[in-house]
């Protein structure tokens, strides 16, 4: 019996303990997962998945050409020895071979997901696919947008005139310019940030976001009536309908029925 | 030089294998790419950390050939063996841990304040408790915090502040726990010591030989696997055994050798 | 009001952002910048970078510039900049900059050759600079000598540096960067109009309804210019027509309505083509009344070379170059020569011997039905075949497009503005391609009229006004007069107060010919000032070795370390553009001049300073020798008529040339320059060397002497104090109003006064020619004289010096980038600009890339007979090539593609082609 008894107390002390360190554990993971600017080489997983299912090997890192990939450490504030870019300094220059994506052992750089069929039918990697971020402009400090003749972000762009182009405007003050303003198109920019890297500013205009955070989402009951394409965004909407607001909360009969007038 | 017969050699795989891995990183070797959570050996095979793996799956992740594969050969390859042999051999973080029990002993701080009472068994909760956090945050839970990791990739790719995991470690064992981290903590020791339970490479003591000094004893980082010293002449069957050798170093009386736990002289006559 | 750092920051910030986009700013935040500002000093200057010659505002406070503005009340730009304009303020203070003068030396702290460079005093670098001038000016003469000039020298230091080389040495060797950069157009303008430099201004930018680029890559290269391009166009989206001529697709292309990419050289051919269609079957286009009246037509020889060696088996060629080499002196007719030829009897597989080598210039005066029969062979089947640059465009859409572009051009309705740079000047026959241009402008009788324009534009701030005006060339003297005029030495030599005889009638060695020179060791000593010359010229590996492996002492004034300072003897620290004062004059022939504004960094001093501080050590005993030049001309003693003039012996150039009476006339302190300072004329706080001050105003004087040279001549200068007080004017400056369209009597008070209708072509140089046929001249005919008439060139193709063979089969085209000036020796020192564009790459198409095995980004050889280097390879930047074809910019000095690229020039111009050579890639 004692020796049951212990053995009771011990599970339980045990238990106990680790309920303890693990919610400490878990605090700190979460802490962690929590930073979501975070840019992931190219063919990432979604994030969830990703952190899920990275090693932390460093072998997409090792591949990189040009040093772009760094592996978070402690105090980087990114989860914890997974791998990431940081444009300004060390943008992805959008190799055609992709070195990283076929470097990882796990598939959380995932090949499918930058390939597609060349005119052979042949699966090819294709670096045009990759969304590790999306360029974001600030127009207010852009000096583009102010007149001034810059481009920079434009020219450095792999993706020129696809992921930025530039607008014309005339230049109002002046009467006798035109602004070139950069414009990024969230179809074709992959991330990469070498726009990020050439923007002149003292801190960037432009700068690479993960698309989650940089993208709203237009309503899945409405398509834009001149664009053919715009249909394609909600083909995966259900059918079932009921919308809720705080007015429509109550039933309509109970409504009708509360002499509250 | 007797003394470091083992030691020596240890020392020097330990650094080498971080060396190769630093240098595949650094000059581009292809001996040995990536580090020890998953890497490449002539960029051909691979090799992936099974505790990782296995954390990773229960995370939710599919787990892509390579890794598994990778896992499937480590796994084997110490299960082959035997023991930790990757604790005392190939991880990093033994190195900072013996530094840290060799200051313990020669200072005698045993004797200014008393080891935590932490029992060895808490390791087998930090695997349960691995697999479960990693289910229930989707991410590999111990990989997040682990030492180890932080160590070795500082070491091939730079330290943010993941100097601070291997100090955190570093004080633990020298003014907390003898052998604490390593001996107590570690899941991932303690994965190894079941992976390792039935290897070849075992201890073997002839206690015809022994003078009961208890040397071996002493030095010993799992002095609990020792327990047929004065008892009888066998081989160490626990897999805790970190295969380390020092037993074999401190003893003068050429009672323990290395041996094979089947083709062993010393079988384990009760 | 208290107002910490940061917030006087952002507020000066959002106040400039604002004016710069016209919105009104909140009135509390003015008064902050206001308050912020008020310890600064703002004022006017000029941008340092392009020929376009934005204003700029200066701010400056305890002697350092601290912001720049783009200027709202120059014209040019309007308060704008481009990228480079907004950094003129970081440009001064790179770490690296060169703060004391370096001397090569041994142990014992002598000049050596060999040696390594270590600092020395002022004082002692100019002693040896001296001994060494010395030296070799005793051994080899006048010729032994030269200066590398610049398209960046303010005018003043051109002044300084012709006057001190060509009146004081006596010497015709000094030339500028500006060879390498617009020589071409000048040939052009002097061959078609007698005078130098566009009729045009910018404003026919707004005007123009059909604007077509012709090798000018606006949007990196002038990109204030191409916004108001850009704007001109979305003025009337539909009807303004944009067309963009180049050899590959560049930035332009993107707002083209038509993107023509030719062959190298088939420009030739094309403008051809035009000239063809509208003589032959649009004769109604044709504007005959302007074309009688103030036309007449002209050609010259063929066979003119390729401006190599004239010795094809020259020792210093290394065996690989022998066969480009020998294209000097004769090359086998191609099809399409042998085509385009048909009219001179030369056919095609035939041996073209170069019999006019020495004389490419000459020309003679043909009939209109010569010219047209010079025409036939370009028929569009022709011309699109040989044109098409782009094997991937059908020649039906090839065809379709050239069809189009004459439209442009002929209609009507349209004003035409034609704008070029460096794909038609740095050309093996980029003078031709000058005058076809002004050939099609002239036959239509669109020029010289607002939006009428065919308009060469320069790449340096002061390419015109300095580098042309001044005439730091080895042929030129100020205001379009040359050496070889007996009656233009006179007028020079009684402006610069020099006795009779003093200048040298024999043409100096052109820029490239220097480094052949050095190379030949017939030039020992030469001084670098304002320019990159070992990184710029063509084929560099033998001037690299030349420099210093050869017995010569190379002096180079720099700002920073670069390739030349690197292959120098002595280095000379040189203040800055905003330390010291100076005038720049633009390609629409706009003079803008600004005041020192800061004290220079460290122990540099001035271009004009240095050149002054060297004219100290020499007598005029040493110089105004006789000298003897070649076997006809030796140059006369002219020490005795020196005497007569009142001068002495013993005195120096410095009296003579800076420090006479005249100068002295011109006191510091000026009004002008009040609460500015003016190092030379007063020294500055550093107190260099004890350095004091010459007393007098010396860029002011240096000014109103050199505006003599214009004035009554075409080239007329308003006074130094004028532009102080306006943004600029565009010469000629005539009772004081500026001149928006040369040649044209509306605008042009020079075209009134020669009362021939509404144009006058009134240039004085080269206006009576003899006459012939299509196959020369005929002495018989006599000469035509041509008072105020401008030529129609017939002019026609020839292939380049080097064409793509089977073991170098890719064209090699050089250029430059927005982010970059020039070497980028100054732009690579500025963080952000050397973050956006931090090395010069391979643009390449990406079925070159595949086929050569090589892969996007990789390090990659380029090689051509002469050299090497390494580049990445992109596919996917600004410029996309056309298969066979890569650009390679050349800002970036760890990719020295110079030392690629070929040194045949026009033999017209001596404009090397950077454009063209012919290369292999592999693997590095």
């Amino acid at each position: 019996m004692p020796e049951r008894r212990d053995f009771l107390v011990n599970a339980i002390k045990g238990l106990g303990l680790a309920a303890t360190g693990g919610l400490a554990w878990s605090g700190f993971i979460e802490e962690g997962k929590s930073a979501p600017l975070i840019l992931r080489p190219p063919g990432a997983l979604p994030e969830k998945e990703f952190i899920a299912s990275c090693i932390k090997c460093g072998m997409c890192v090792e591949a990189c050409p040009y040093d772009a990939l760094a592996l978070a450490e402690p105090g980087d504030d990114k989860p914890i020895g997974t791998p990431f870019f940081t444009p300004r300094t060390n943008p992805c220059y959008m190799c055609k071979d992709i070195p990283c994506v076929p470097a990882c052992p796990t598939g959380s750089l995932d090949e499918s997901l930058v390939s597609d069929k060349d005119e052979n039918g042949e699966l090819k990697l294709n670096i045009n696919l990759a969304k590790m971020g999306l360029a974001v402009i600030d127009r207010e400090t852009c000096i583009a947008y102010s007149g001034i003749q810059c481009d920079a972000c434009y020219r450095s762009c792999p993706r020129i005139d696809e992921a930025i182009t530039i607008d014309y405007t005339r230049n109002k003050r002046t009467g006798k310019h035109a602004l070139r303003a950069p414009v990024v198109h969230s179809e074709a920019c992959t991330g990469c940030g070498l726009c990020e890297k050439a923007c002149v500013t003292q801190k960037s205009s432009i700068f690479v976001l993960p698309r989650e955070i940089a993208m709203g989402k237009s309503s899945e009951r409405y398509i834009k009536g001149w664009d053919e394409r715009d249909g394609e965004r909600i083909k995966d909407v259900t059918e079932e309908v009921t919308t809720q607001t705080p007015r429509s909360g109550k039933s309509a009969i109970d409504y009708l029925n509360n002499e509250d007038f | 030089m007797r003394k470091y017969k083992y030691q020596i050699p240890r020392r020097l795989l330990q650094i080498s294998i971080l060396f190769i891995f630093f240098g595949g990183n650094a000059y581009g070797w292809n001996v040995l790419r990536g580090n020890l959570s998953s890497a490449k050996v002539l960029d051909a095979i691979p090799l992936s950390d099974p505790f990782a793996v296995l954390q990773s799956y229960s995370a939710g992740a599919s787990i892509a050939t390579d890794a598994l594969v990778g896992a499937l050969i480590i796994l084997l390859f110490y299960a082959v063996l035997g023991g930790r042999v990757f604790c005392g051999w190939v991880c990093p973080v033994n190195m900072v841990t013996d530094l840290a029990c060799k200051i313990r002993t020669s200072f005698n701080l045993d004797t200014i304040w008393k080891s935590w009472d932490i029992q060895r068994g808490v390791r087998f909760w930090v695997i349960g408790l691995s697999v479960v956090l990693s289910a229930i945050l989707g991410v590999a839970a111990f990989e997040w915090i682990s030492p180890i990791g932080a160590l070795h990739r500082g070491i091939i790719y730079g330290f943010g502040f993941g100097w601070a995991f291997v100090l955190i470690v570093f004080l633990f064992d020298l003014f907390a726990v003898k052998n604490g981290f390593c001996g107590h903590l570690c899941p991932l020791g303690g994965f190894y010591s079941i992976v390792g339970r039935f290897g070849f490479l075992r201890i073997g003591y002839d206690k015809a030989k022994c003078t009961s000094c208890m040397k071996c004893i002493e030095i010993c980082p799992e002095e609990q696997v020792l327990s047929i010293v004065n008892q009888h002449s066998g081989a160490v069957l626990s897999g805790e055994c970190i295969n380390c050798g020092r037993c074999i170093e401190v003893c003068d009386d050429n009672a323990v050798k290395f041996s094979s736990i089947y083709l062993n002289k010393y079988s384990n006559n009760k | 009001m208290k107002v910490s750092r940061r917030d006087f920051l952002k507020t000066t910030a959002a106040v400039s952002a604002a004016t710069a986009i016209g919105i009104s700013v909140p009135d509390d935040l003015k008064a902050a910048a206001k308050e912020t500002q008020a310890q600064w000093r703002w004022d006017k200057a000029v941008c340092r970078f392009c020929g376009t010659g934005c204003g700029i505002m200066i701010a400056t406070k305890n002697d350092m510039i601290v912001a720049v503005k783009g200027d709202p009340l120059a014209p040019v730009n309007m308060g704008l900049n481009c990228i480079k304009g907004y950094f003129n303020a970081k440009i001064m203070y790179g770490a690296d900059r060169l703060t004391d003068p370096l001397l090569r030396v041994n142990a014992a702290g002598e000049f050596d050759k060999k040696g390594k460079f270590k600092p020395v005093t002022w004082e002692k670098a100019f002693d040896v600079m001296a001994k060494q001038f010395k030296k070799a000016y005793s051994e080899l003469g006048p010729k032994g000598i030269s200066i590398f000039g610049s398209g960046q020298y303010t005018v003043q230091e051109g002044v300084a540096a012709v006057k001190l080389i060509k009146g004081g040495f006596r010497s015709n060797n000094i030339d500028p960067n500006a060879r390498h950069c617009m020589a071409s157009a000048v040939v052009g303008f002097i061959q078609t109009f007698g005078i130098d430099e566009p009729m045009g201004n910018y404003d026919d930018m707004h005007h123009a309804d059909s604007i077509v680029l012709w090798g000018a890559n606006m949007a990196e290269m002038h990109p204030v210019l191409w916004s108001k391009v850009t704007d001109r166009k979305l003025s009337r989206p539909k009807w303004v027509k944009l067309v963009n001529i180049s050899t590959y697709v560049n930035r332009c292309s993107s707002l083209a309505d038509l993107e023509i990419i030719i062959k190298p050289n088939s420009d030739l051919a094309l403008l051809n083509y035009m000239a063809r269609e509208i003589v032959y079957n649009r004769p109604e286009a044709i504007d005959q009344d302007f074309v009688d009246k103030y036309c007449v037509f002209a050609t010259g020889p063929v066979d003119i070379g390729y401006g190599m060696r004239s010795k094809i088996d020259h020792a210093k060629y290394k065996p690989g170059e022998l066969d480009t080499a020998a294209r000097e002196a004769s090359k086998v007719v191609t099809e399409a020569e042998g085509h385009a030829w048909s009219s001179l009897g030369i056919k095609a597989g035939s041996t073209l011997q170069m019999k006019n080598t020495k004389k490419p210039v000459k020309h003679w005066a043909i009939s209109f039905d010569d010219f047209k029969k010079g025409l036939e062979p370009y028929t569009l089947d022709f011309v699109a075949k040989l044109a098409k640059g782009d094997p991937d465009e059908s020649l039906s859409s090839f065809k379709d497009k050239l069809k189009k572009l004459v439209e442009y051009y002929v209609a009507k309705d349209r004003k035409v503005s034609s704008f070029w740079t460096m794909g038609f000047n740095q050309h093996v026959r980029g003078s031709w391609v000058n005058e076809q241009m002004y050939a099609i402008h002239l036959l239509l009788g669109k020029i010289a009229q607002p939006g009428n324009s065919p308009f060469s534009l320069t790449g340096q701030p002061s390419a015109c006004g300095t580098a042309r005006e001044v005439g730091t060339f080895a042929h030129r003297l100020p205001s379009d007069m040359v050496v070889f005029n007996p009656k233009h030495r006179a007028k020079s030599e009684k402006i610069w107060k020099l006795p009779e005889g003093t200048l040298n009638p024999v043409v100096g060695s052109h820029y490239t010919k220097i480094m052949r020179d050095l190379e030949d060791g017939k030039i020992k000593w030469t001084w670098v000032q304002v320019n990159n010359p070992w990184q710029n010229t063509a084929n560099l590996n033998h001037w690299i070795k030349a420099a210093r492996e050869m017995d010569n002492f190379i002096v180079v004034s720099e700002v920073y370390p670069g390739i030349s300072a690197k292959v120098a003897d002595l280095i000379l620290p040189t203040a800055m553009i905003f330390e010291k004062w100076g005038a720049y004059g633009n390609a629409e022939r706009r003079t803008q001049h600004w005041r020192q504004q800061v004290t220079p960094v460290g122990n540099s001093m001035s271009d004009t300073w240095q050149t002054v501080e060297f004219s100290k050590r020499f007598t005029l005993g040493e110089v105004w020798k006789a000298h003897k030049i070649n076997d006809k001309v030796t140059l006369p003693d002219v020490m005795a008529k020196a005497r007569a003039m009142g001068y002495k012996d013993t005195d120096t150039l410095f009296d003579v040339l800076y420090a006479n009476k005249e100068a002295k006339s011109y006191s510091w302190p000026d009004p002008v320059g009040n609460g500015f300072m003016n190092s030379e004329a007063a020294g500055d706080k550093r107190d260099v060397e004890g350095f004091r001050g010459y007393g007098f105003f010396i860029q002011k004087y240096l000014w109103e002497e050199y505006r003599k040279f214009g004035i009554g001549n075409g080239h007329d200068l308003a006074d130094f104090d004028t532009y102080h007080k306006v943004r600029g004017l565009k010469w000629p400056v005539v009772n004081g109003k500026e001149t928006d369209y040369r040649f044209n009597a509306d605008y042009d008070p020079y075209a009134r006064k020669a009362n021939t209708g509404k144009f006058a072509f009134y240039g004085k140089a080269l206006k009576a020619i003899g006459q012939g046929d299509l196959k020369g001249p005929k002495k018989e005919l006599g000469k035509l004289k041509l008072p105020n008439k401008a030529k129609i060139f017939l002019r026609h193709y020839a292939e380049p010096a080097e064409v793509p063979s089977k073991e170098y089969p890719l064209w090699l085209s050089t250029g430059r980038i927005l982010e970059h000036w020039h070497t980028g020796t100054m732009t690579m020192r500025v963080p952000e600009l050397y973050r956006a564009a931090p090395e010069a790459y391979c643009y390449m198409h990406p079925a070159d890339v595949t086929n050569g095995g090589l892969k996007e980004g990789q390090l990659i050889w380029i090689e051509s007979r002469r050299g090497k280097v390494k580049a990445r390879v992109n596919t996917r930047g600004r410029n996309k090539m056309p298969k066979g074809m890569i650009f390679v910019p050349w800002f970036d000095e760890r990719v020295l593609i110079n030392k690629v690229t070929l040194d045949a020039t026009c033999p017209m111009s001596k404009e090397t082609d950077f454009k063209k050579c012919a290369v292999k890639v592999y693997k590095a």
